[in-house]
């Protein structure tokens, strides 16, 4: 077996910029589909149907359809449906927002529900109109119990960015398959773009367990 | 200060309050009691509408309060409510637990509302257990703060649904004592509890609740030396 990481030196500059790409849509599509989870999830607890059934009709939409479809989707239908000419991550970004808002707002539900009725009751009866109670006292206590399950999402997130590579988009993979295909070199580029989503994944786990046990200082 | 009119409450096919009607004065204590299961947390639940009642008018300050158009939380400011179970929030310290409806919900400035909460913890005796999370406090201390909690909004009227049934025997003693000093500041309380004792020496008056209906509604001494009925005889024969 003959390697040849000597040869990749030159083209890590060009690989790291990458990785630029792909972090930059993973946080990005981590933050939105987080807001419109939230929305999502108290779209579910509400007592008003419509937007209960949205809510549940959508997350069965994303849930009964492989990711790479939506993503094609919306990147060859935009064009023709709005006349935008939509670029690749702009694509990635919406469609896994979209997509990753559905499996985040099951979570939020679930977390939501996990918090103690008394909570709600003590709020109420302080007469906390609902917004704050919801945000000040629910949530974050939802929050709290689903953190590992959300960082969970957002590794799912970062590992599933590499499908934006499939519609032109230059990310960590692209680029590795650039590479390769310029010289002949299909081993050291992946092992090193595989070496750096590994490094990336095991830091945001550690970052979450910090994270959860500052958390639970309060416990 | 409270009056309730032919209160019907039913959860599906139980009917938990069957006809209740009360009225209680301006810093009048009444103390709720009667066997478990009789209604007494659903009656007290009512008064600040945790609960909806099915049928009857209850009456906050002659404003009726079970009426559609009525700002209930405007009304349920007024009205403090300590739970058996605490009920803090547990992500926030004691004095945040504290401050976060004056601030939030009366508008009160921060500054003002700490000087507040300070002085109400110097008041239950927990003035060095202001940034303390809850988890770090004993049941008896917990309780203490809840009350403060609900002090801190300046309440007319203070519900308490068993506030000592949670705690280990040796702290109810210092829950009820808070508790007691309350009564003589002219605040009205309904306090529905098991301590016989307690209710005897602070209520102005005792409501036996028995399956749903108010049987009862005599002064303390009334009620411990001649009850009435032969149900609440037999209640107190086993509670004392
Ligand atoms: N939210 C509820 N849903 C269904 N049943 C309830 C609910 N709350 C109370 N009950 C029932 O109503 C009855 C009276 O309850 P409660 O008012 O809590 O009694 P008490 O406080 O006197 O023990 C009980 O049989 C209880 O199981
Ligand atoms: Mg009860």
């Amino acid at each position: 077996m003959n390697l040849h990481f000597e040869l990749i030196l030159e083209i890590i500059p060009y690989i790291l910029q990458g990785l630029f790409i792909t972090l930059e849509f993973t946080l990005l599509s981590a933050i939105l589909g987080f807001v419109w989870g939230v929305v999502l999830a108290l779209f579910k607890i509400s007592h008003n149907k419509i937007l209960n059934g949205f809510a549940v009709f959508y997350t069965s939409i994303f849930r009964g359809l492989p990711l790479i479809l939506s993503l094609t989707l919306v990147y060859f239908a935009t064009p023709q449906l709005f006349h935008y000419d939509i670029t690749a991550l702009e694509a990635g970004v919406i469609t896994f927002t979209l997509n990753s808002a559905a499996y985040i707002s099951e979570t939020i539900r679930a977390g939501i529900a996990a918090v103690d009725r008394g909570q709600r009751e003590a709020a109420i009866a302080l007469g906390i109109p609902y917004r704050k109670m919801m945000w000040d006292i629910i949530l974050p206590q939802a929050f709290k119990n689903i953190l590992p399950a959300l960082v969970n999402e957002s590794i799912a997130l970062l590992k599933d960015s590499a499908l934006v590579s499939t519609i032109g988009a230059t990310d960590l993979l692209r680029r590795a398959n650039i590479v390769a295909a310029e010289k002949y070199l299909y081993f050291e580029p992946l092992l090193l773009v595989g070496f750096i989503y590994y490094i990336l994944i095991i830091s945001l786990t550690w970052v979450a367990r910090i994270l959860e046990r500052r958390m639970r200082r309060s416990d | 200060m409270i009056e309730v009119h032919n209160l019907w409450k039913s959860f599906s096919h139980l009917h938990v309050l069957k006809d209740v009607s009360l009225s209680i004065a301006q810093g009048e204590v009444c103390a709720i009691i009667g066997p478990s299961g009789s209604g007494k947390s659903t009656l007290l639940r009512c008064l600040n509408l945790l609960e909806q009642p099915d049928q009857g008018k209850i009456l906050i300050r002659n404003q009726e309060i079970t009426s559609p158009k009525m700002d209930i939380q405007k009304i349920r400011q007024n009205i403090g409510m300590v739970f058996q179970h605490f009920h803090l929030f547990p992500h926030m310290t004691v004095l945040e637990n504290m401050i976060y409806a004056p601030i939030h919900v009366k508008n009160i400035p921060k500054k003002q509302a700490i000087l507040k909460a300070k002085e109400l913890l110097e008041r239950v005796n927990l003035t060095n257990k202001a940034d303390s999370y809850p988890a770090r406090l004993s049941g008896g201390q917990r309780q203490r703060v809840a009350i403060a909690r609900s002090l801190a909004m300046e309440p007319e009227i203070m519900l308490f649904d068993e506030p000592t049934s949670a705690l280990d025997p040796e702290m109810v003693k210092e829950v009820l004592e808070v508790i007691r000093n309350l009564a003589h500041t002219g605040i009205t309380m309904v306090i529905v509890t098991h301590e016989m004792a307690f209710a005897k020496e602070v209520a102005d008056r005792i409501c036996f609740l028995d399956e749903g209906q108010l049987t009862e509604n005599l002064s303390p001494d009334e009620f411990f030396s001649k009850p009435r009925t032969k149900r609440a005889r037999q209640f107190l024969e086993k509670m004392l």
